[in-house]
């Protein structure tokens, strides 16, 4: 008996700050919740509605803003101007990354360490702060207005973290299965090939995936190397959006909406890949 | 020497195919730095160098730099007030990352721990604003911040509690900072708390389980095991939360446009708008140089102060 009680009284000491955290874990998530919820009521509604009261239920919900976005040709072109440059930059990572990671994983030479550091030189010069010298370089290459342009910088400024995050991933896969394959006579290029990337592709679809992330949200680039509206990416197209309908809040809150939904469709089936990219560069991987 | 040779003896493979595999050895090395190296040299170390070269000039992007000032642009940033206010905000938005954002994440973490039934699902929501671009965060918060009450919801939700006014929010000399703050903590918390939660899943349990056995309290199990051992996780997030301080543009440009009144101006709006809205490129150049070495002085002392340069070498 007195065991029983003691173990009730136990979970209930338990449980009680169990329900705390709870609360205040919630109370985040409503945080979180409430730009979101508000943006996509502010969506469904008309324009008057909006006006008049645009924080309540969007009851009946009114779809004409999204068939608006939708039937604009300007959003399917900045979606498309999105995937190409999102595919672009993503493959060009990937390819370059894997290729410098497991140099710098994997081989031995005497200038590495100085190598490696410069390779992640990159990390302290940031595209935000770089990008009126970029801009520069790029006019004077003749890659503004070009898609092509927006890739490569995205690529370059890309390139440092995620050669770290691909070294750490290459260096943990044993070094016996390289030794074994030298002694069967793979070359590097083999064992890279044949052995290490088909072993690292957990690894590779995470650097895939915080690319992708970081370059479908990216802003400054193509705001700075682009002035064509045919060559608009999605969060360049939605901020002119808004500053030219900016009196039509409720069509704007639809561009927005849409817009959006590529990234949380891909966060839901990417999020593992994502969360082991991210923690395997911030961690020692 | 003795050994490779003897390894191949065993192998017994040819003895001159030790030189062609160094040489192929070699071969590979290069041609797999050579795109990065590539890269970095034409869009980062190119543009660089030009760039320094154009911040002695005075120059408005027309034509070939002519106008040599010599370093009166880097006088000029170093005296202006508005940069200064800028610089100001970007210390600001370190300070409050600092001493707000991460013990929040870092609360929340522990919160979550490593076993609270759900933490999958918090970590999935509260990571969620991450993966949202600055742009679509900053239009959703632009339709909150509303002055109006009757149109914002954040002086909607305000008013209800008696005695209250709304407030101006982003259009606020005082205000605008905390509101951008506010923004950036709901936007990027979720990734720190990502970090924590990883982190702390790398402590081996037994270390904790040894100390409670010896009677450590709760308290003591933080202050002893879990944040000595969370350290390193600690020095990544500070890093990456100060160099992403430096970093802030879209958000600002998009929701303030650096106003009122270069109230909430930081390093790129400004490098932002004397370049591409003024296109004053000399001047632009300068400040784009006066903030790498920022940014450089901050890498390079951080790492030697905390002296485990875990985000650089740490893997």
């Amino acid at each position: 008996m007195a065991t029983t009680y003691s173990y009730q009284s136990s979970t209930l000491r338990k449980n009680l700050p169990r329900l705390f955290q709870y609360l205040i874990l919630s109370l985040f998530v409503l945080i979180i919740f409430v730009p979101i919820v508000m943006l996509v009521f502010g969506s469904l509604k008309t324009r008057g509605e909006f006006l008049t009261r645009p924080y309540t239920l969007p009851i009946p919900p009114r779809w004409e803003n999204y068939a608006e976005v939708l039937g604009q040709p300007m959003f399917w072109i900045m979606l498309r101007n999105s995937l190409v440059v999102m595919l672009g930059t993503t493959s060009g990572v990937v390819f370059i990354c894997s290729l410098a990671a497991f140099v710098f994983a994997r081989m031995e030479f005497r200038i590495k360490s100085l190598a490696f550091n410069l390779s992640t030189l990159g990390l302290m010069f940031p595209i935000t702060i770089a990008i009126l010298p970029v801009y520069l370089a790029l006019r004077r290459m003749g890659l503004t207005n070009n898609l092509w342009g927006i890739i490569l910088v995205q690529v370059a400024f890309q390139l440092s973290g995620n050669i770290l995050i691909l070294r750490g991933f290459f260096m943990a896969i044993p070094v016996e299965l390289q030794d074994a394959a030298y002694i069967d006579g793979c070359t590097a290029f083999g064992f890279f090939w044949r052995i290490l990337l088909p072993l690292a592709r957990p690894a590779l679809s995470a650097v895939a995936a915080l690319t992708m992330v970081a370059s479908w949200n990216e802003l400054l680039v193509p705001l700075v190397l682009v002035d064509k509206d045919t060559l608009w990416t999605l969060p360049l197209g939605t901020m002119q959006f808004q500053s030219q309908y900016g009196q039509d809040l409720a069509l704007v809150a639809a561009f927005v909406t849409l817009s959006s939904i590529p990234a949380i469709v891909f966060y839901l089936f990417a999020e593992r890949q994502i969360v082991s990219g991210l923690t395997a560069g911030a961690l020692k991987g | 020497m003795e050994i490779a040779s003897a390894s191949e003896d065993v192998l017994d493979s040819p003895r001159q195919t030790r030189s062609p595999r160094r040489v192929q050895d070699n071969l590979t090395i290069v041609l797999f730095l050579l795109p990065a190296f590539v890269f970095f040299l034409l869009f980062l170390v190119y543009p660089i160098l030009q760039s320094l070269y154009y911040s002695l000039f005075n120059w408005k992007g027309f034509g070939p730099a002519v106008d040599f000032v010599a370093l009166d642009n880097f006088k000029r940033i170093l005296t202006d007030r508005i940069f200064m206010k800028a610089v100001g905000n970007g210390l600001l938005i370190v300070v409050l990352s600092l001493t707000l954002q991460l013990p929040l994440s870092l609360a929340l973490a522990l919160m979550v721990g490593r076993d609270l039934p759900g933490r999958v699902f918090f970590r999935t929501i509260f990571f969620m604003p991450y993966v949202f671009s600055e742009v679509i965060t900053a239009i959703m918060w632009l339709f909150l911040y509303n002055p109006d009450p009757e149109r914002g919801f954040i002086n909607a939700v305000l008013i209800l509690i008696p005695g209250v006014k709304p407030q101006p929010w982003l259009g606020s000399l005082t205000q605008v900072m905390g509101c951008l703050f506010v923004v950036l903590t709901w936007k990027y918390f979720g990734l720190h708390m990502l970090l924590y939660m990883a982190g702390l899943q790398n402590i081996p349990q037994e270390i904790g389980e040894a100390a409670r056995i010896d009677g450590a309290n709760r308290r003591q199990l933080l202050t002893y095991i879990t944040l000595p051992l969370l350290g390193s996780t600690i020095r990544t997030s500070v890093y990456l939360s100060v160099l992403g301080s430096l970093q802030v543009f879209a958000l600002v440009w998009i929701m303030t446009l650096g106003g009122p009144v270069n109230a909430s101006e930081v390093m790129a709006t400004y490098m932002y708008r004397f370049s591409f809205v003024r296109f004053w490129l000399g001047y632009g150049s300068a400040v784009a140089i006066v903030m790498l070495l920022i940014s450089l002085a901050f890498s390079l002392t951080y790492q030697r102060l905390v002296r485990q340069p875990d985000y650089l070498s740490g893997m």
